[in-house]
């Protein structure tokens, strides 16, 4: 003790000391109650499934991993959610360049309905769409008569999955146009660039950290998706199943092949997430740096 | 430098700015009110008044920017009235400077030259002689965060300038920036002009600002056109009692508004001088600012230098009599009738 005394060129006062310690007792509990609910909701489940997963080693889940049902709930589950991310993502950017740049009648009335899909639950979602595209629904006779089908079919998977992820890439962006403000275009306009090319040269880049996380978020909201679709597919295996249909079905069936199916899948899901989440975790310093 | 930097030096004709009865107003308010000005081609001109005056609104609608709601803008001879910005020839630079962040110093120059598809290597080279005339040729590869503000600025005025437009239009250019670098900033542009002769339109509410870089000072106050004329003219002889306080210091003595540096102090009584006592003296800088109060119950303020203190031997509590030195424009309810204004 007196030999840190006598290193230590000016002792400071314990008061002093005490004062500018910034973990307390307090700081202590609050992070172990922190790190424990974490664990225990999000950590074991997902240990869990792992666990699950691997259980009888490698090669069943390759087995999974490899069967055509599978496959083809993959591929579908990429179509879904590639397509409706790319919906939202080219939405997402339009509308918030309208809803920042311009004032117009209503323009408070639009932001507030696009909130709504993903506020009512994927199921109401599900229901209504059938409501109005299903074979008696509105539009629905119609479109069938044309040769066009949308529920129990692609495009109406495409379309519940747009819905219930429709706002993340608009609530990203628009935060980053209202603060950039208008005057780097009107800049760019008066050094001779045309709408295109304002937006090209000048409002995209601005944007595209935001852009890149609304749409990370799109993506991963897109494959999660269960509730919604699940309404409108009628989940078909081979035909009509994504990822989370399949997982469900499998698991409901009986069985321990069923069981391994739906705990590969769900790996496979949590896999994906977590890429998604590392890709969201690096873009965000990226958005806080520009 | 003005050949190599390609703006129009003499010999080629130069590009005036031309404002017919535009008028602007936001609901109410009536920003602009039937304005006519002409600016003058190849002249470095102040449009100098107080915040919410119209200058920025003026200044917006000839950069196409804002349209008026009757009246026509001509630059260069051609009516511009309806054109959109990109096809007007004019240079803006914004009070916050506007950098694209995303783009380098040299980008940022460059982007008027790449929408216009010009060759790679005239890119390059153009860019180069721009940013060694805004003295930034070292901060080519760095993004605007990285440059302070005055580089900022001097970056928007290159990208203004990469163009080659016709009128270069400034809107408060040097508003948030510290006084110092403002001050240097100033008398850079002024140079900067000298070298390039682009007729240059520049907001300011900054009286010195307009009275140190500019050759001819509009003074705009709500909506319209008080004064035009040369620093000189204006702070000589001021069109009325607004242009005369807006442009420096003023103070009423004797019910006439003077400069309170062209006061004479008196010891004595003599002829059209007033009776006051010394109220306050106070130091500012190298300058003493004596207040005083007069028997009519006014309170005329004197500018003096210590030497003048000292040798009028002023204290506080003192009785003098003050002077105009020079004559007042305007009488203002002055016993004193104003001399005619010389042309």
């Amino acid at each position: 003790m007196v030999d840190v005394r006598t290193v230590a060129p000016a002792p400071v006062d314990a008061r002093v000391r005490r004062a500018r310690r910034r973990t307390t007792r307090t700081a202590w509990v609050l992070r172990l109650v922190a790190i424990g609910y974490v664990l225990a909701l999000v950590a074991l489940p997902v240990a869990s499934v792992v666990q699950h997963t691997f259980a009888d080693g490698l090669g069943p889940v390759w087995e999974v991993l490899t069967s055509d049902d599978f496959l083809a709930a993959l591929r579908l589950t990429a179509v879904v959610a590639g397509i409706a991310t790319l919906l939202n993502t080219v939405f997402g950017v339009g509308m918030g360049v309208l809803l920042v740049r311009y004032r117009f009648w209503g323009r408070r009335f639009v932001s507030a309905v696009i909130d709504l899909p993903v506020s009512i639950s994927p199921i109401v979602v599900g229901v209504a769409l059938i409501l109005v595209y299903g074979t008696y629904g509105w539009f629905g006779g119609a479109l069938e008569d044309a040769g066009f089908r949308v529920i129990f079919s692609v495009p109406g998977m495409v379309l519940a999955t747009v819905l219930v992820s429709l706002p993340l890439v608009l609530r990203e962006v628009v935060p980053t146009l209202e603060e950039a403000g208008i005057e780097q275009e009107q800049a760019a306009q008066s050094l001779g660039a045309s709408a295109w090319q304002r937006f090209w040269r000048v409002t995209l880049p601005t944007i595209r950290w935001a852009l890149a996380y609304g749409v990370a978020l799109s993506l991963a909201r897109s494959l999660g998706e269960f509730g919604a679709v699940r309404v409108v597919s009628g989940s078909v295996a081979g035909e009509s199943q994504t990822l989370t249909l399949y997982v469900n079905d499998s698991y409901q069936e009986f069985g321990p092949d069923a069981q391994r199916q739906a705990f590969a899948a769900a790996f496979v899901l949590m896999a994906i997430a977590v890429a998604l989440i590392v890709v969201i975790a690096a873009l965000r310093p990226q958005e806080e740096r520009s | 430098m003005n050949q190599s930097a390609g703006h129009s030096g003499s010999a080629e004709a130069q590009s005036g700015i031309v404002v017919r009865g535009v008028h602007r107003s936001f609901g109410d308010f009536v920003a602009l009110e039937d304005i006519d000005l002409e600016v003058k081609p190849g002249g470095l001109t102040a449009l100098l008044g107080p915040s919410g005056g119209g200058k920025s609104t003026l200044l917006r609608i000839i950069a196409g920017l804002d349209y008026p709601d009757r009246g026509a803008v001509e630059i260069g001879g051609r009516d511009a009235t309806f054109l959109p910005p990109q096809r007007r020839s004019v240079g803006f630079v914004f009070q916050h400077y506007a950098a694209f962040k995303h783009l380098t110093t040299a980008r940022n120059v460059a982007f008027g030259l790449e929408i216009r598809k010009r060759p790679r290597a005239e890119v390059h080279d153009r860019v180069a002689e721009l940013l060694e005339l805004v003295h930034l040729e070292q901060f080519a590869d760095r993004l605007p965060s990285q440059l302070s503000g005055g580089q900022r600025q001097r970056m928007a005025l290159a990208r203004a300038l990469a163009v080659q437009p016709e009128v270069l239009l400034l809107d408060e250019p040097f508003g948030a920036l510290d006084a110092k670098v403002r001050k240097e900033l100033r008398d850079w542009l002024r140079r900067l002009h000298d070298e390039v002769h682009v007729t240059t339109l520049f907001v300011t509410h900054d009286q010195e600002e307009a009275l140190e870089v500019a050759d001819e000072i509009v003074v705009i106050s709500q909506g319209r056109i008080e004064q035009v004329g040369s620093p000189a003219q204006l702070y000589d002889h001021p069109a009325n009692e607004f242009v005369m306080s807006f442009l420096g210091p003023v103070t009423r003595l004797g019910g006439v508004l003077v400069r309170p540096h062209d006061i004479e102090v008196l010891t004595d009584e003599r002829a059209g001088a007033v009776q006051v006592e010394v109220t306050k003296l106070l130091r500012v800088g190298y300058e003493v600012r004596a207040e005083t109060r007069a028997q009519d119950g006014s309170t005329p303020w004197v500018q003096l230098t210590r030497a003048q203190v000292a040798e009028l031997d002023l204290a506080e509590g003192a009785t003098v009599w003050l002077r105009p030195l020079v004559a007042t424009p305007f009488p203002a309810g002055s016993p004193r009738a104003p001399e005619p204004v010389p042309a």
